[in-house]
């Protein structure tokens, strides 16, 4: 009698899961706001990427052509292809000689996203950008120099 | 010669005469057949087409997707556009595959599900193969599209196309005889295996609600049964992407591979056109009993739609619920389908017929 009892409830709960499942795509074929596609090429002009999609490692500049980076090379130890390389001079500062960033050179055709450079910048210096429409003829305009010409360290970065 | 849209019977027998009075009676009988099976490839090219489309544009939306939209508007002409692809394709062919049998294969699947269309009643009076043994009929020429796929796995020579054929074997020989036995419980009801009489028999009121909890209980078994038959998914262990690449028809490509493919849609309207002939009495209008009040005037406007829209309306219907399945439950495993046959369906099914029998003979049905 017990196992009587156990074969009807099993169809009976199959019977429920499977109609539970037929509900919640039945929702999904009549509510059509809830397609999430987007028709690429048509909807450019408003398409909105997302907060955390990475298209592009980006160093943030302020109005005063400041940047956070500090040269130390973190990045460039941390990145796993080699699409880092920093180049650094020197400046005295009070007599005393400083490593300043000369030039923050991102290969773009090597990186793959990870984003351990944007993880471990201890200045908070690197960003990813949304942008990544990067289709380009000349592979070397893939690589990019980050810190904008002329730019300064920003002066509350703690060295 | 006047087309009336309620009753074909007319415009059938006009062709008939005209052409008997000009023809011999054999002559006029081969000019028939032939122009009936023009008819049938037009309409087995377009019903096929168009149920690829509307597949795609189902499951599109039930992952949240949108489909096929770029070719014609709304995508309308992606498999026309598609079947013109497979149609330029190179027919490729295994090392010491059975050249004879591989090639043979992709016809007697598809020819299996000619046949069947044969037999449904489209409308009152268009219906071309009516048998007093109409039910067995069908499902012994739907029976035959399982050799095809057996003989398209043994012929191609590859061990993934043997294990699918294998699969949809064991699978056929199990639920057919499921769907058998749900089909007997409205040969009960009725009381005949013609496909016309039973049509004729659901006139004052559809099997499904006619014969309440039985012929629901043989519904419901049918459709799952039939949607095994068909080797669709949640049943498609035949094809199994994920583990056998494409099943019986891995080493196929273009026109043949497109043949498999018409076929298996193709069953599905000939599965869901059964079914809405057996429990939604194919064209006939939606009835409700004359107790309940103004009743008469609802049926006279349910008879007012002709019955080819009743007829595609219900299989549209039944097609859209077999895409509904197929796109929510996960396949099955090989010991859980032959488990939900032989544990639960046929018993179940075997009791439904003792109580169908017993409504049968005490009048307790509508």
């Amino acid at each position: 009698m017990k196992e009587i009892i156990q074969y009807f409830s099993d169809v009976f709960h199959a019977v429920k899961s499977l109609l539970t499942g037929m509900r919640v795509t039945g929702y999904y074929f009549f509510h059509h706001k809830e397609i999430v596609t987007q028709e690429y090429p048509e909807n450019r002009a408003t398409l909105k990427m997302f907060e955390r999609f990475k298209g592009e490692v980006l160093m943030p500049h302020t109005e005063s052509n400041e940047h956070k980076c500090t040269g130390c090379g973190i990045c460039e130890m941390n990145c796993p292809n080699g699409s880092i390389e920093i180049l650094t001079t020197f400046e005295t500062v009070d007599g005393k000689k400083k490593k300043i960033i000369d030039k923050h050179i991102y290969h773009l055709s090597m990186c793959t996203f990870c984003g351990l450079c944007v993880k471990t910048c201890p200045s908070d210096a690197l960003a990813f950008g949304n942008d990544f429409e990067h289709a380009v003829f000349d592979r070397q305009s893939l690589t990019k120099v980050l810190n904008k010409p002329g730019s300064t360290l920003n002066k509350e970065v703690k060295e | 010669m006047a087309i009336d849209i309620y009753d074909f019977t007319g415009m059938t027998s006009a062709i008939h005469e005209s052409l008997s009075a000009v023809l011999s009676p054999a002559a006029t009988t081969i000019v028939e057949m032939t122009i009936i099976g023009i008819v049938f490839i037009l309409f087995y090219a377009l019903v096929g087409l168009f149920l690829v489309y509307a597949e795609r544009k189902v499951c599109a939306f039930i992952q949240c997707r949108l489909g096929p939209r770029r070719v014609g508007p709304r995508g309308i002409f992606q498999t026309i556009a598609d079947f013109i692809k497979l149609l330029m394709k190179e027919l490729l062919m295994t090392k010491n595959a059975d050249k004879f049998l591989f090639n043979l294969a992709p016809f007697i699947v598809i020819i299996a599900s000619f046949m069947a269309i044969g037999a449904m009643p489209f409308a009152k009076g268009l219906h071309a193969l009516d048998f007093d043994i109409g039910i067995l009929y069908v499902l012994a020429v739907s029976g035959i599209g399982v050799i095809g796929i057996l003989l398209a796995g043994w012929s191609s020579n590859n061990k993934y196309s043997l294990i699918g054929a294998l699969r949809s074997g064991a699978q056929i020989v199990s639920y057919e005889l499921s769907v058998g036995m749900a089909l007997m419980t409205i040969i009960i009801f009725a009381g005949s295996m013609q496909l016309s009489e039973i049509v004729a028999s659901q006139a004052n009121g559809w099997w499904l609600f006619k014969g309440h909890i039985p012929a629901i209980i043989a519904f419901v078994i049918f459709m799952i049964a039939s949607t095994a038959e068909t080797n669709r998914g949640p049943f498609d262990l035949a094809e199994a992407e994920s583990e056998l690449v494409a099943g019986f028809h891995t080493e196929y490509s273009g026109i043949k591979f497109a043949f498999f493919f018409l076929a298996e849609y193709m069953n599905m309207f000939v599965v869901a056109a059964f079914g809405a002939t057996v429990f939604l009495g194919a064209w006939m209008p939606f009835h409700i009993s004359e107790m309940i009040p103004y009743a008469e005037y609802f049926n006279m406007g349910m008879d007012f739609i002709p019955g080819f829209i009743w007829f595609f309306g219900k299989t549209g219907m039944l097609i859209l619920l077999m895409m509904w399945f197929k796109w929510t439950f996960p396949r099955l495993r090989i010991d859980q389908l032959l488990t939900l046959e032989w544990k639960y369906l046929l018993p179940i099914n075997l009791v439904n017929i003792v109580i169908t029998a017993f409504f049968v003979l005490t009048g307790f049905h509508f």
